[in-house]
């Protein structure tokens, strides 16, 4: 689906967008930078705390979501123990990249519908499609008023006796189903490892290492994310179980621009 | 003795009477009662809603009480059905406006319960008047199959079966017959539509039959989309209860004229 491989251009043409919609202003101020934003008190013009990838895997039995518990300041680790996957109502799990306030903003939002069915008591909860399709809509509005909420957002979960669901929304209101899906790097890092691997009848251990190994390889190659890992599950029987945090098992001792460790490389320590 | 100083409380619906009633809300329930009867009844599976079409005149089409709202939800009315339309408008926005924005078809006890708001705040309003039309709502959602039915007072209740509108007290003991003995468990499609017609057969006024003009159903249920059946496609049903009303006769001649 070449849809998937194009994840992170449209948050480039997001910003011609905004830049084309501010040139008016900037040629009347007879300003020469271009990227500053023009309206940065009432419209989102550039993350600032963001979370790296989200990968998420249907398996038989449920579907699992993992995510690193690091939000980083532009190039600052900064904050070491996000929970960046969380659980609304019993059934549904919402992991997110992007900016972390938003992130909460969302899970707000999320929380409230909740609640609200909760206070219905009528025996009738939303399910992971309908708060999917909600954010669907709810993105794709804040997209239209050039005021997007700056995130990509995995929805899992799994209705009672139903089949697992799996789905995607992105700041642009891009949304889709999926067997598999990964947010931010991991679409051109784990992608590749998870199609040669997945099948439809994985179970739950097959999945899980293949999470782990995603994200021990992300942790080597994006600059962005940390070792200290989550994986969460949602089951048809068991209903939502978040892990708590724990580090990823990683080897450093191959790492070809040590001279420890010599290894056929150029003088100038790059490696292909 | 209420009755006497009624007219004195019962011009405004926001005015209480001595007695603690509101009139105008109970007006508004005379001219549900007024109206054709519908029914409605349930089991496990499915739902299903009969009404009785009037028609003003020999000249004039008979007019539609039964409406689709969805294709997992219908509903059936009885008083001043252009307050019918009215809600019905209401209901099916909020339906579609459900899946669009949820990917789902809209619950029913939630659509019915915002239903019954609009009705309520109809009697505590000084510019509007209560609705003068009590629905039938049948629904089969993500929790089953329900009945549900509103009134012009806000009040709303869920249903096994239940008649409402003129000389519906026949259909509603026929039903609680039916309801006592088996609770309509196991019926199949056809013959729950039976029990429904033949409990709207039991609303007739002396000597009226019911026919395809007059007699609509529609139904509801597990892989069964909201559909109503009347004019032909009614007729086979009604050829149906008329052959086992037949029957029934036939059976009680023989045991009250002994054979000497």
């Amino acid at each position: 689906n070449p849809n998937h491989r194009c994840m992170h251009l449209e948050v480039y043409q997001f910003l011609l967008f905004l830049i084309a919609s501010s040139i008016n202003i900037l040629i009347t101020n007879a300003t020469i930078n271009m990227f500053a934003p023009s309206n940065p008190t009432t419209q989102t013009t550039q993350p600032i705390v963001t979370g790296t990838t989200i990968l998420g895997i249907k398996y038989n039995g449920g579907v699992m979501l993992a995510a690193d518990t690091l939000a980083s300041y532009g190039s600052l680790a900064r904050y070491k123990d996000v929970r960046r996957i969380q659980k609304v109502g019993d059934r549904t799990l919402v992991g997110a990249s992007g900016e972390m306030s938003d992130f909460q903003s969302i899970m707000e939002m999320l929380e409230e519908m909740h609640q609200s069915d909760m206070n219905q008591s009528d025996g009738y909860f939303h399910t992971p499609c309908e708060f999917f399709n909600y954010l669907r809509a709810v993105m794709y509005q804040r997209r239209n008023k050039g005021n997007p909420l700056w995130n990509q957002l995995l929805v899992a979960g799994c209705d009672k006796g139903k089949a697992p669901f799996l789905g995607y929304v992105d700041l642009i209101g891009t949304a889709y189903e999926e067997n598999f899906i990964a947010t931010g790097f991991g679409a051109y890092l784990a992608m590749p490892l998870i199609r040669e691997r997945w099948s439809a009848d994985m179970d739950e251990g097959e999945a899980r290492a293949l999470l782990e190994d995603c994200l021990r390889v992300l942790f080597y190659r994006d600059c962005r994310a940390s070792s200290r890992i989550q994986i969460a599950k949602a089951t048809s029987e068991e209903g939502t179980l978040i892990s708590e945090p724990y580090e990823l098992a990683t080897e450093w001792e191959t790492a070809n621009y040590d001279v420890r460790h010599p290894t056929t490389v150029a003088l100038d320590g790059s490696s292909w | 003795n209420s009755e006497m100083f009624r007219n004195q409380y019962d011009t405004d619906v926001t005015v209480w009477s001595p007695q603690g009633r509101l009139h105008q809300v109970e007006y508004a329930t005379e001219a549900v009662n007024q109206g054709f009867v519908c029914l409605g009844v349930r089991n496990e599976n499915f739902v299903v809603l009969a009404a009785l079409k009037r028609s003003p005149n020999d000249l004039a089409a008979h007019q539609r009480k039964l409406q689709k709202i969805d294709n997992h939800m219908g509903i059936a009315m009885s008083g001043l059905t252009a307050d019918g339309r009215s809600l019905v408008k209401y209901m099916r926005t909020e339906a579609l406006n459900n899946k669009y924005v949820y990917n789902t078809p809209i619950q029913g006890s939630r659509l019915v319960a915002d239903l019954a708001d609009m009705h309520q705040q109809c009697t505590q309003s000084y510019v509007r008047r209560p609705y003068g039309v009590g629905l039938l709502i049948a629904t089969y959602d993500q929790t089953g199959a329900h009945l549900y039915a509103t009134e012009p007072s806000g009040n709303y209740f869920e249903y096994y079966a239940m008649a409402i509108g003129s000389r519906s007290q026949t259909s509603r003991t026929y039903l609680e017959k039916e309801f006592e003995a088996h609770a309509f468990a196991g019926c199949s499609q056809e013959e729950l539509i039976k029990h429904a017609l033949k409990a709207l057969a039991a609303s007739l006024a002396g000597d009226m039959e019911l026919d395809k003009k007059s007699a609509s159903i529609a139904i509801v249920g597990k892989d069964v989309p909201f559909q109503i059946v009347e004019n032909d496609g009614i007729q086979r049903y009604l050829d149906m209860i008329v052959v086992e009303g037949e029957a029934e006769v036939d059976t009680e001649m023989v045991i009250e004229n002994p054979v000497v």
